[in-house]
C-alpha cells in the first residue's frame, strides 16, 4: 500500500479549485426545497413543493417516473448493445485477419466523427420510412449505433493488450476459438468492459437531442426531454421546480459515477491491472 | 510417439520461411531445433502443433497423418516462450484448464492436478494466481499445464528464455527429468547451444530454413559438417583462418602447418584454398606446430582463461587454457596448434572430411 497519510495541502487545493462546482451542486440542492425569491440570492422558507412532481403529474408535461422508466430502458439497451457488439467487433477486428479489415477501422473511426447533430434530419426520415419514428426501438438503435464506433475502438485497444499466447495456449489447450475468447480472453479486458459500459450509460442517460426529435410523444418521453419540456412552457416559471427535476435528473448518474470511477480510469489506462 | 516431417514447407505470403524440411523425432526422444533467430525453428514448431497451417508436405506422428488438423485435435503439449498462464486463474485452474475443455469429472481432475504439481514440486502454488509467482515458478506451471493430460508430444518453444541464469541451470535439468520420466517425445526450440546441448538427445541446426545437420551433441561439435554449424556450436567459438593447401602444407601470410596424415590423401589440389577451422582448446603452450602472434585480448573466466591472438596478416586465433595466466597483453607468444582436431573448409564452406 502507498503511504495513506492524508496531504492536507493538497486537499486544501484541490478543494478550492473544484469549490465553484461543489456550491453550485450545492446551491441547486438547497434551492430544489426552499422558496426563491426570484430577484434575491438567497433562498427563503423550506418547502418539499418543488419536488410535487414526484407524487403528481405537472399539466401538460405527463408522468415522471414513466419518463424515468424510459430513460432506464433507454440507457441499459444502449449499454447492452454497445457493450455486446464492441466486444465482439473489436475482438474481430483486433485478431481477425479479414479483407478490408484497415479500411473497415478506418471507416468506423470517421463515423466516429460525425455529430449526431448533423444526422438528425436524415435519421428522422429514415425512422418514419421503416415506422420506429416516436418508438423507444428507434431511438435506441440510434444512439446505440452513434455510440459503437466509440466502442469498438476502445475494445480493440483492450483487446490488442491481450497476449497472442494466451489464445495459441487455449488453442493447444483444446479449446474452440469461441471458447477461447469467452473463457480467457475475455476476463482479461473486463475493465475495459465495465469502463465501457459506464460511458455508455451516462451517454444514454444525457442524451438529449435524439430523444427529444425522435421521440417527443408523451408515452415514450425521456428524462432530459421532460426538463427541457418544463423549461420552456411559457405558462410555467417555478425555478424550484426545474431546479428539483434537474437534481432529480443528474442523481443517479453522480450515484453512478461515485462508486465506479476507478473503473473510468482504466479507459485511458487501457488494460488489465496485476 | 514418432514425429515425422516430409517435406514440410512454410510460406508467409510470398515469403518462403522454410523449404521442403525433412525430420524424424524417435519415440521418447527429445531433439533441439537450434539455430539464430529467424531461422524459421518458431515456425516449424508452430506448425507441428498445428498453430500455423501447413504450406505443403506431411506432418506425421506415429502412423497418423496430423498435417491439417487445427491444434484442438492433436494431443500436443506447448510451453510458449512467455510461458502463457492465463491470468484470472489460479494455478490450479490453469492447470485444470485442459481437462475441464474435455469436460473431465471433477475428482479425476483434482486427482491429475496433484499428480502432476507434486511431480514438480509446486502443490503449495496452487491456490496463487500467475501474477504472484516467479519466473521459475510460472515455468513449471507452464510445464505442469502442458504435460497434465499426458501429450503425445512436449513442444517447448525457448523455455528458459525468460529466466534469470541460476533458475536456468536448474529449469535445464528439471525439464529433462520431467520429459525422461514422462517418456514424452519433445521438441525445443532455442537458439542457446548450451541448453541444446545439455538437455537433448540430438540437435537439429537450422540455418534460413534449412536444417544444417542433425546429430547427438557430440556429433555436432567435433564433426561438424560445414562451416557455419562449427561456427555456431561450440562457446567460446571456434576461430576460422584463410589461407591455401600448397605442396601438403596449408599457408597463410600468418602461419603455416603440414597437413594432418588422415587429410593428406583428401581430394586436396595443391593451391586450393581453403579456410581451416580451430577451436580454442587446440590452440596451446608448446613447440609442436607452431604459430606466432601478439596477445591483444585476455578474458579471465575463472577456472579458464580466454585470449585473443592477432596474426602477422591481422586474422584472429582464439585459445583458451587452464591454470595461471602465462603472459599478459601486448606480449608475443609462440604456441602450438593440435593439427589433428583441426577442421577443413572448402570454398563453398563445407567441410573437408578426411578419407
Amino acid at each position: 500500500m502507498e503511504d495513506r497519510k492524508p496531504n492536507w495541502l493538497l486537499t486544501l487545493f484541490l478543494l478550492i479549485i473544484s469549490a465553484p462546482i461543489l456550491i453550485m451542486y450545492f446551491w441547486l440542492f438547497i434551492d430544489s426545497i426552499s422558496e426563491i425569491n426570484t430577484d434575491g440570492l438567497w433562498p427563503e422558507h423550506f418547502t418539499l413543493r418543488n419536488w410535487r412532481f414526484l407524487y403528481e403529474d405537472i399539466d401538460g408535461h405527463g408522468n415522471v417516473w414513466k419518463a424515468t422508466l424510459n430513460t432506464a430502458i433507454f440507457a441499459t439497451s444502449v449499454v447492452s448493445i454497445v457493450v455486446i457488439l464492441s466486444s465482439t467487433a473489436g475482438y474481430a477486428l483486433s485478431r481477425l485477419r479479414f479483407p478490408y479489415r484497415s479500411q473497415f477501422l478506418g471507416f468506423v473511426l470517421l463515423l466516429h466523427s460525425f455529430p449526431s447533430v448533423t444526422l438528425i434530419i436524415s435519421i428522422f426520415l429514415m425512422l418514419r420510412l421503416i415506422g420506429l419514428y416516436d418508438t423507444l426501438v428507434g431511438v435506441i438503435l440510434v444512439k446505440a449505433a452513434l455510440e459503437l464506433p466509440f466502442g469498438i475502438w476502445i475494445m480493440k485497444g483492450f483487446y490488442d493488450t491481450v497476449p497472442w499466447e494466451i489464445e495459441m495456449a487455449g488453442l493447444q489447450d483444446g479449446a474452440s476459438r469461441f471458447q477461447v475468447w469467452y473463457k480467457l480472453v475475455l476476463p482479461q479486458i473486463m475493465p475495459g468492459i465495465a469502463a465501457l459500459a459506464i460511458f455508455s450509460f451516462m451517454a444514454g442517460w444525457s442524451e438529449f437531442v435524439l430523444p427529444l426529435i425522435l421521440v417527443p410523444g408523451s408515452e415514450t418521453k425521456l428524462l432530459s426531454v421532460y426538463l427541457a419540456g418544463l423549461m420552456i412552457d411559457d405558462y410555467l416559471s417555478d425555478f424550484g421546480l426545474f431546479k428539483a427535476v434537474g437534481l432529480f435528473y443528474i442523481m443517479p448518474v453522480m450515484i453512478f459515477y461515485l462508486f465506479t470511477q476507478d473503473k473510468l480510469m482504466n479507459i485511458y489506462g487501457g488494460g488489465t491491472k496485476g | 510417439m514418432e514425429i515425422k516431417l516430409e517435406k514440410f514447407s512454410k510460406s508467409f505470403g510470398s515469403v518462403k520461411v522454410i523449404e521442403e524440411l525433412d525430420l524424424t523425432v524417435g519415440n521418447g526422444e527429445m531433439i533441439a531445433l537450434l539455430g539464430p533467430s529467424g531461422c524459421g525453428k518458431t515456425t516449424t514448431l508452430y506448425a507441428i502443433c498445428g498453430i500455423h497451417r501447413v504450406s505443403a508436405g506431411r506432418i506425421l506422428f506415429g502412423d497418423r497423418d496430423v498435417t491439417a488438423l487445427p491444434p484442438q485435435e492433436k494431443n500436443v503439449g506447448v510451453v510458449f516462450q512467455s510461458f502463457a498462464l492465463y491470468p484470472h486463474l489460479s494455478i490450479y485452474e490453469n492447470i485444470a484448464f485442459p481437462l475441464r475443455i474435455r469436460k473431465e469429472k471433477n475428482a479425476d481432475i483434482e486427482r491429475k492436478v496433484r499428480e502432476i504439481s507434486a511431480t514438480l514440486y509446486m502443490e503449495h502454488l496452487l491456490e496463487r494466481r500467475p501474477g504472484q509467482l516467479s519466473g521459475g515458478q510460472q515455468q513449471r506451471v507452464a510445464l505442469a499445464r502442458a504435460l497434465v493430460r499426458r501429450p503425445d508430444i512436449l513442444l517447448m518453444d525457448e523455455p528458459l528464455a525468460n529466466l534469470d541464469a541460476s533458475l536456468r541451470l536448474e529449469m535445464r535439468t528439471e525439464i529433462r527429468r520431467i520429459q525422461q520420466e514422462s517418456g514424452c517425445t519433445s521438441i525445443l526450440v532455442t537458439h542457446d547451444q548450451v541448453e541444446a546441448m545439455s538437455m537433448c538427445d540430438r540437435i537439429a541446426l537450422m540455418n534460413n530454413g534449412v536444417i544444417q545437420q542433425i546429430g547427438t551433441p557430440d556429433d555436432m561439435y567435433h564433426q561438424p559438417r560445414n562451416k557455419f554449424i562449427a561456427g555456431f556450436i561450440g562457446n567460446p567459438p571456434i576461430s576460422f583462418i584463410d589461407g591455401a593447401v600448397e605442396n601438403g602444407q596449408f599457408t597463410s601470410q600468418g602461419m603455416s602447418f603440414g597437413l594432418p596424415d588422415n587429410l593428406k590423401k583428401a581430394s586436396l589440389t595443391s593451391g586450393q584454398k581453403v579456410s581451416v577451422g580451430i577451436r580454442p582448446e587446440h590452440l596451446q603452450p608448446g613447440s609442436e606446430n607452431p604459430v606466432a602472434g601478439e596477445v591483444t585480448f585476455i578474458e579471465s573466466q575463472g577456472r579458464e582463461i580466454l585470449y585473443d591472438l592477432k596474426l602477422g596478416d591481422g586474422q584472429m586465433l582464439r585459445s583458451i587454457q587452464s591454470g595461471a595466466r602465462t603472459c599478459k597483453l601486448g606480449d608475443r607468444v609462440t604456441w602450438s596448434i593440435n593439427v589433428n582436431a583441426v577442421l577443413f573448409f572448402d570454398a563453398q564452406d563445407e567441410r573437408i572430411l578426411p578419407a
